[in-house]
């Protein structure tokens, strides 16, 4: 597998958590997930009496369709190919990049337009387009945002959140220089309106179209994306071919399922009942079709995902990528989604990338957790994310991956913990000790062994005796009349 | 006057309240009994979250059988803290799924087990306290109890009743302080930024107390709100419930402005600490 996972910087995480947190820039603009996409979920889903039931709708479609995915695999081919479609099947990243060069080539592409895919970031596919002389162009605004600066997006449904409007509108200035000097971008309306403007000739100019799918639907042999911009309709109706890039637990079954599913993914995702466009595509272009492409295939990536169907991780494959998980995340408030140092961040990443690159590479995103359930509570397909970033966990320790000096503390301690008599013994000395050394402050601001607490926080001091020693003695406590 | 026999509860002290602040077991003792509960403590270290957390499976189940034997003669398990009591109730059946042997156990535990306040609350109806605390206070839902064990009606109901206490809530109660057990050792920076957060939130509200029913929870948001050198008193729930806010607050040497007035004449002023506990001599 050549995934382009020595792009990865996860195992930097720490540092690339530190930068964040000083970076003021990303701070700002990090203030519009905690606030904005929360308040707006919250909203929406309160409106809807049935949401709750929808959630567990949703879990149990995807679940019978992960059950069953071989059959609704091939039930989905025999549509598509049915209607004109090509079904390209790939194991690995690699093999994904091929077949859609191969497909570009055969028809002579020189520029593709681009939809926006999370599996065209996982599998590097920008950069290996340009490298055999295919000019990608992203035509969702928040891709093209970063796309002009190089960079991965920083969160799966807003690509561009990490940024404030003044840092778009100096890279808008630098790459547009054909546009006059003194134009007005203070409103960000004007930025889209200019960013519409470039594309526009892009998308009449393109070859080919690759777009993602939220949904494959098996019953139909149809690809779903749901956009709020419009671009997709024209990345994917314009050019001579539309290739549709899509990892193979998109597979819902029926148009009827489809709809449940839709009812919770933007909800969910941008607290909207519905995005602006949900656009349903079925093969190439008829014979009376006004327009359309007139190729139209889809690429199925496993990379890995069918191995996660039959292990503890398969719950993951439920994903519909709403984003909701990081919207809610403390960790993904504090440091934004580039500190996870691959393509999917948050807590879905730090469950996915994992699987997907290696824990030994990805250690730190499963960590990375508070447990505080907040992404479990809000999961429109209930996956339960905690317990699998505790999963990860596990196997780290079995593979003896974790840090030495985690290792030996544990052990330290659980050789008293196992043991509750000596575990008395030496906690009461410990809380004598400790009370005695804190006595005149009642805490600390610097303990050995603690710094990581005490760099920013006190500690308290212990009372004195443990409760244990105290109720063992039945010794008066603190501040308690026992007497009736 | 209940007509059940007296319910016998073992308690889950938890290792931070037995090794920093054993008041909170006092005052959730008081309240136990208060509820007509016969309480005793049993041996115990740890619920085993640092080790399950770690990914250390084999060692967190071995602690998980020691706690289950040890609570095995008990009605009820009650934990003051919605951390510990999630693990043994919602995550120790996790444990041992498919164990012929301690599945069964670690089920019958769970199903007896209880945060403090939800129990006071739900399974032994307590509608009120009688204390009394002339302070403004805010209340944080400590995740897992929030989460696991649906902990946020209940403290808040039996709060309202104190004589003297207002409630007032802060922004975000129910997001995370940052404490995450080890999380905030092992990623300090983001710790400290989430805490940070919760600090800001905790001062604007204006209160002088801060509650919540975990002490890990209430040691990290003591300590950003006493490094950043905010005079805002932070206990656990219990104490408060149970009148036992004689005791300094965490962190802290002297009860300071939201003890209960000392009627004069009764004590010395200059000395607001009823006594040293007598084990720390």
């Amino acid at each position: 597998m050549t995934l382009p996972s020595h792009l990865a910087t996860s195992p930097r995480f720490k540092e690339n958590a530190k930068a964040a947190l000083a970076d003021p820039d990303l701070q700002n603009a990090l203030a519009f997930v905690e606030v904005n996409f929360i308040a707006r979920r919250r909203e929406v889903a309160g409106r809807l009496p049935e949401f709750e039931a929808l959630r567990d709708s949703a879990r149990d479609i995807k679940n019978h369709t992960l059950a069953n995915l071989d059959l609704y695999l091939e039930a989905y081919e025999e549509r598509l190919t049915a209607q004109g479609g090509e079904l390209h099947y790939a194991a690995t990243a690699d093999e994904a990049r091929r077949i859609i060069l191969d497909i570009c080539r055969g028809l002579g592409a020189k520029t593709v337009t681009k939809g926006k895919s999370m599996i065209a970031e996982e599998i590097g596919l920008n950069d290996f387009l340009e490298g055999n002389g295919i000019t990608p162009v992203e035509t969702d605004l928040g891709e093209y945002i970063i796309q002009l600066r190089h960079e991965m997006p920083s969160h799966i449904i807003a690509p561009a959140v990490h940024l404030t409007k003044a840092q778009i509108e100096s890279d808008f200035r630098r790459v547009h220089t054909h546009l006059p000097a003194d134009r007005n971008l203070v409103e960000p309306t004007s930025l889209l309106a200019e960013a519409r403007g470039v594309l526009r000739e892009k998308f009449l100019d393109a070859d080919v179209g690759i777009t993602g799918a939220n949904f494959l639907v098996a019953e139909t042999g149809t690809s779903v994306i749901v956009t709020n911009e419009g671009n997709g309709d024209l990345t994917q109706t314009l050019p001579k071919a539309h290739i549709v890039l899509a990892s193979i637990e998109k597979l819902v079954p029926t148009l009827e399922d489809l709809t449940q599913l839709l009812r919770v993914l933007a909800r969910s995702a941008t607290g909207q009942e519905m995005s602006v466009y949900t656009t349903l595509s079925t093969g190439p272009r008829r014979a009376d079709d006004p327009d359309g492409p007139g190729e139209y295939h889809v690429v199925l990536l496993d990379n890995g995902r069918s191995s996660m169907l039959a292990g503890e991780f398969r719950d993951m494959l439920r994903c519909i990528r709403c984003g909701a998980c990081m919207n809610h995340c403390p960790v993904y408030h504090a440091v934004g989604g580039h500190a996870y140092g691959w393509v999917y961040p948050g807590p879905m990443g730090a469950v996915l990338t994992p699987s997907l690159i290696g824990i030994d590479e990805a250690g730190n995103l499963p960590n990375a957790s508070t447990f505080c359930g907040r992404c479990e509570e809000v999961c429109p397909v209930r996956i339960p994310l905690p317990r699998m970033m505790r999963s990860w966990r596990e196997r780290e320790f079995e593979r003896h991956l974790s840090p030495a000096t985690v290792r030996a503390g544990l052990a330290f301690w659980a050789f008293f913990a196992k043991r509750p008599r000596l575990y008395g013994f030496a906690t009461s000395i410990a809380a004598r000790v400790l009370h005695w050394a804190g006595a005149a402050r009642g805490r600390f601001s610097y303990l050995p062994l603690a710094s990581g607490w005490t760099r920013y926080r006190d500690f308290p001091a212990p009372q004195g005796a443990t409760f244990q020693s105290r109720w063992k003695d039945r010794d008066i406590p603190p501040g308690v009349d026992r007497a009736p | 006057m209940a007509e059940h026999e007296a319910r016998r509860v073992g308690l889950f002290v938890t290792c931070l309240i037995d090794l920093i602040r054993p008041t909170v077991g006092f005052a959730a003792v008081k309240l136990l009994e208060g509820a007509r509960c016969i309480v005793d403590v049993p041996l115990q270290s740890c619920c085993g979250q640092p080790a399950f957390n770690s990914g250390d499976r084999v060692t967190t189940r071995e602690i998980a059988m020691a706690v289950i034997a040890a609570f095995e003669p008990f009605d009820y398990v009650v934990a003051p803290s919605g951390s510990c009591a999630g693990m043994l109730k919602v995550h120790y059946p996790e444990l041992f799924l498919g164990d012929p042997n301690w599945q069964p156990r670690a089920d019958a535990f769970a199903a007896k087990t209880y945060e403090l306040v939800s129990f006071l609350v739900d399974v032994c109806g307590m509608k009120s306290v009688a204390a009394r605390l002339a302070a403004t206070a805010t209340y944080h839902d400590s995740c897992s109890g929030l989460r696991e064990l649906g902990v946020r009606a209940q403290p808040r109901a039996l709060l309202r009743t104190v004589d003297g206490l207002k409630l007032t809530e802060m922004h975000d109660a129910d997001v995370c302080c940052g404490f995450g057990g080890t999380f905030c050792v092992k990623y300090p920076d983001i710790s400290n930024a989430i805490v940070a957060k919760k600090a800001a939130n905790i001062a604007a509200t204006g209160a002088d107390l801060l509650l919540a029913g975990d002490l890990g929870c209430l040691m990290n948001m003591a300590g950003k709100l006493q490094r950043e050198g905010r005079d805002i008193e932070v206990r656990h729930v219990a104490e408060v419930l149970a009148g036992m806010t004689q005791e300094p607050a965490i962190g802290r040497t002297t009860a300071a402005p939201a003890s209960p007035p000392v009627p004069t004449g009764v004590r010395p002023s200059g000395n607001p600490s009823a006594k040293p506990p007598a084990a720390a001599r």
